[in-house]
């Protein structure tokens, strides 16, 4: 009997180890970023344009071009995911058509990041002769995004409940009506949620904008949607392994600012997702 | 008559969602649809079996044999798995049946965090941290291997394969534990003989998700496993060589690349093996899925 709880507490301490071997990591990551970035994340570092080959000066380009791209990114994402998870959520009936879909967002989800990558160049860049630009990257974001936004969506709608549904058809809505006056109305805050999840994992994507959209090195801005524009994640890229010897202090303020956007907005989507479900009506 | 013009805007609403609806699967048949288009071309003038099985790839003398790059993304995946499941799992279990409460809100939202950070911040640590470290404990001429991308794989892939296996653990019906407690068997025991067996579909679905994720990733490995595109030597450690997977090759090449040259062909159908190696692993992965939520 003893034994039998011996074996079970040294198992139990065993699990215990893997937990603090994958945690222990992460907060190490954490730590080093924020320890050695932080030094270098100043008013200057955040609002001049890269000097010196990349080696001194800030990120000020690859911040606004990661703005513009999360900007395009929901702008694209948003319609079609909601009007998928509608769909999904309101129309779709059981069967063949319908697990066909739910398949597609599963793999669609699965595709390696080069991949949509490539998708990008070969459609928007050169098929459809947008040249790399934030027009090409954010459309290759947004096909990357759109997994996320549908499933977040289909269940915000999905948890609108059914009573509310049945109260409109009684009143005589129609099916569209209930839809649009009642059910996304109460589910704006879950899909906003799950927008901000998106489009923050979108912020932090590289591959798929490597030949899409990403400037190597764009001291200005960008003047409309056909140009080019720096990314904070392709200039990380950019400045640990291109350029040679860059000041470490550059390197880890970038990945400071990049991980800060990224896991600022998963914080922001939380606090959404809190407080409405604190204000929720059911 | 006012009402039918309502009645036709509703209708033409209603096709657009429709319409919406299917997008994903246009989405999906379009990718494979282009990579094709893009790729296939390379088989005009060479073999797929040759592209597929021979071991030199030289893209500047227009040889493009990508084993070496399979077998890259074969070995540092395979890497990552080792480490990956055994831990990720055991994760899984200690937060869904062992840890306090007060633990479990801690870790949670620690694998959330993990889950957030970008891949190429993952791979800017793995290349000033882990690769030098690496370097030394082995004496190495570079800390850039297959190793490197192995481990920061595994912890890439962990927030998923601990997820899901923790939503698959927690979906197991309460009855089935007090059943087992109330025949005398231990906690553990329990764990170990009822509920890891009922939720082992969930648990391969997370598995090969996880599978998946590694396979597909590509700045991390590109920082971290040393671009070099030569079959891994049997004769060295297997991991402790620079080697360049199918990802990284894609992902450091384009760039030079002139759209239809055979070069440029040559990385779209690397794609199109990556898409049909994921493919292949998501449907399962999918299945398995189904098959967990079914019981």
């Amino acid at each position: 009997m003893s034994n039998r709880k011996t074996k079970e507490k040294i198992i139990f301490f065993l699990l215990k180890l893997s937990a603090l071997a994958v945690a222990l990591p992460v907060l190490l990551i954490v730590y080093l970023l924020v320890t050695r970035g932080a030094g270098a994340i100043s008013w200057e570092f955040l609002t001049q344009p890269p000097r010196d080959g990349m080696r001194a000066g800030g990120i000020m380009p690859a911040i606004v071009g990661t703005f513009y791209l999360i900007l395009g990114t929901a702008l694209f994402a948003l319609p079609v995911g909601v009007l998928s998870a509608i769909y999904l959520a309101e129309y779709a009936k059981p069967g063949g058509f319908t697990r066909l879909v739910r398949l597609a967002i599963v793999n669609l989800s699965g595709v390696p990041s080069v991949v949509f990558g490539l998708f990008g160049l070969a459609v928007f860049v050169n098929v459809l002769g947008f040249g790399a630009s934030i027009l090409a990257g954010s459309l290759t974001l947004a096909l990357m995004a759109l997994p996320v936004v549908i499933t977040s969506s289909e269940e915000a709608l999905t948890s609108v409940p059914q009573s509310f549904r049945e109260a409109s058809l009684a009143l005589g809505a129609t099916k569209l009506q209930t839809v649009r006056r009642i059910i996304l109305p109460n589910a704006v805050p879950g899909i906003i949620t799950g927008l901000i999840l998106a489009i923050g994992r979108a912020a932090g994507e590289t591959a798929p904008i490597l030949f899409t959209v990403a400037a190597f090195y764009l001291p200005r801005l960008p003047r409309s949607v056909f140009d080019q524009c720096m990314a904070l994640s392709y200039h990380l890229y950019v400045i640990a392994t291109q350029v040679p010897d860059p000041p470490e202090r550059i390197q880890w303020g970038t990945a400071l600012t990049l991980l800060m956007l990224v896991l600022g907005m998963s914080a922001v989507a939380a606090v959404v997702r809190t407080r409405f479900r604190r204000a929720r009506k059911w | 008559m006012p009402g039918s013009g309502r009645k036709i805007a509703e209708k033409i609403t209603e096709g657009v969602i429709y319409v919406s609806g299917g997008a994903t699967i246009a989405a999906v048949l379009l990718i494979f649809l282009f990579l094709l288009k893009e790729g296939l071309p390379l088989f005009k003038t060479a073999s797929p079996w040759k592209f597929l099985t021979g071991t030199d790839w030289y893209p500047l003398s227009d040889i493009f044999e990508i084993l070496p790059l399979i077998a890259a993304s074969l070995l540092v995946t395979a890497g990552a798995v080792v480490i990956a499941i055994p831990l990720g799992v055991a994760c899984a279990i200690y937060i869904a049946e062992v840890a306090r409460p007060t633990i479990r809100e801690i870790l949670k939202p620690t694998v959330e965090i993990l889950a957030g950070i970008p891949s190429v911040v993952i791979g800017f640590i793995g290349l000033v941290v882990l690769a030098p470290f690496i370097q030394k404990l082995f004496d190495l001429p570079t800390g850039v291997t297959a190793l490197a991308g192995s481990v920061m794989l595994a912890f890439m892939a962990m927030p998923t394969i601990i997820s899901i296996s923790e939503d698959a653990l927690a979906a197991v019906p309460r009855s089935y534990a007090e059943a087992s407690f109330a025949l005398g068997a231990t906690h553990w025991q329990t764990i170990r003989s009822i509920l890891v067996p009922a939720a082992r579909s969930g648990i391969l679905a997370a598995a090969m998700l996880g599978v998946g994720r590694a396979i597909g990733e590509t700045m991390t490995v590109m920082m971290v496993t040393g671009n070099a595109a030569i079959l891994p030597q049997l004769k060295n450690w297997l991991f402790l060589q620079p080697v360049r997977t199918m990802t990284a090759t894609i992902a450091s090449e384009m760039g030079e690349t002139v759209q239809g040259s055979p070069h440029y062909y040559s990385l779209f159908a690397i794609g199109i093996v990556l898409f049909g190696m994921t493919f292949v692993i998501n449907l399962i992965a999918d299945i398995a899925l189904q098959r967990q939520q079914r019981r």
